[in-house]
């Protein structure tokens, strides 16, 4: 019976499915372990740098904020989208939420910049790479290698780059938008102003007294020259390693989504495989029973 | 007095030592317990450190930045 033999080339596709996205949630679950204990890692390191920055801008006082190349407001003729997205797919709507940001940030605050063809993206992981070039948008480059060593040394040159291109004046603006790793399930879509710099409000920090007399060496503005770029490039490291950790959180539930959803279309198939079996059998004993009625009579 | 010293990759020090010897940009420079609250940019080089048990062990690092308070000495490493 066709039909029959139909169910069960399903069957076998279906569990041949299953197999696969189970053991890509297996792999995603090892590799957001690492993941997550790399961007758990650099969260405390990355708190101490704005810490220190806060305790130094109390005491330097407001006008040294001004003098910072990083920190200086122009008006925005050029803008930098950093986009971060994955290498692979199979994640959900990971990919497709930055994208979906982006566009709709650009539309939002940035149209006439983008209709004078003043916005330019920097794209990290294939995804965006591929949508953007695609979309004919201006390119300034594509970083997707980052994502197969994920390193703070390989890292930081691209975050230096993009910090000499707004120190050069080639962007006014540089906007980061990526997927923070909240946990393995949740993902919260981040966008940030990465430049210029938004400077510590002084009187908000005092409000905190938590600060103490530092003795700075060798003097305080050589201090906040050294602060700055490295605030500046750990959160570039810090948003790639956030969406790499939410990345595989969100492979995970997806494929265990599939998965679930693999089971519940087995027992659906297994049942009517089932049934047709046994409308096979019936119809058999009854066309036995039919002719043996035959040859009685 | 209590030591971390870390990098944005990983931690390669923590615990209580006596004594931390850090390339400062002007030269190097040693920290003892109960030093005064300190910030300071550390320049290439080495770092020792002698900890309780008198064991001495070194770091290489090229740039960072030390911040001294409350008898813990934290070090934001390259």
């Amino acid at each position: 019976m066709s039909n029959l033999k139909e169910v069960r080339i399903r069957i076998a596709s279906v569990t041949s499915t299953q197999q696969i996205t189970s053991a890509m949630k297996l792999v995603s679950a090892s590799k957001l372990k690492r993941a997550q204990d790399a961007i758990l890692k650099l969260r405390p390191y990355s708190a101490k740098l704005d810490e220190l920055l806060e305790s130094l801008v109390v005491s330097l006082g407001n006008d040294v904020q001004e003098e910072i190349v990083f920190a200086k407001q122009r008006p925005v003729k050029k803008v930098l989208f950093v986009v971060i997205t994955s290498n692979r797919g199979l994640c959900g709507a990971f990919n497709a939420n930055v994208i979906k940001r982006t566009l709709a940030l650009i539309e939002e605050n940035y149209s006439q910049q983008a209709a004078a063809g003043n916005v330019h993206i920097l794209s990290i992981g294939r995804k965006s790479s591929e949508f953007f070039a695609k979309k004919h948008f201006k390119m300034l480059d594509t970083h997707n290698e980052l994502f197969d060593k994920l390193a703070y040394g390989n890292v930081a040159p691209v975050a230096e780059m993009v910090m000499d291109y707004f120190v050069s004046n080639v962007y006014d603006r540089v906007e980061i938008v990526y997927n923070q790793f909240k946990n393995a399930a949740v993902q919260i879509l981040t966008n940030e102003q990465f430049l210029p710099v938004k400077m510590v409000d002084i009187k908000e920090v005092k409000d905190k007294d938590r600060n103490a007399d530092y003795i700075f060496e060798p003097d305080k503005t050589i201090v906040l020259q050294e602060i700055i770029p490295k605030i500046l490039k750990v959160k570039f490291y810090k948003a790639l390693l956030d969406s790499y950790a939410a990345e595989h959180g969100a492979r995970m539930t997806s494929m265990h989504k599939a998965t679930d959803n693999a089971t519940e279309l087995l027992n659906v198939l297994k049942q009517s495989y089932n049934k047709a079996r046994q409308a096979a059998i019936t119809n058999e004993i009854l066309e036995i029973v039919g002719g043996a009625e035959a040859l009685k009579s | 007095m209590k030591v971390d010293i870390t990098t944005p990759d990983n931690k390669l020090f923590s615990g209580e030592a006596n004594l931390v010897q850090l390339p400062g940009l002007d030269g190097s420079f040693e920290i003892l317990n109960h030093h005064a609250p300190m910030v300071s940019v550390l320049g290439m080089g080495k770092i020792k450190v002698i900890d309780t048990a008198k064991n001495v062990s070194y770091y290489e690092i090229k740039k960072g930045i030390v911040q001294v308070l409350n008898n813990t000495v934290v070090v934001l490493a390259e």
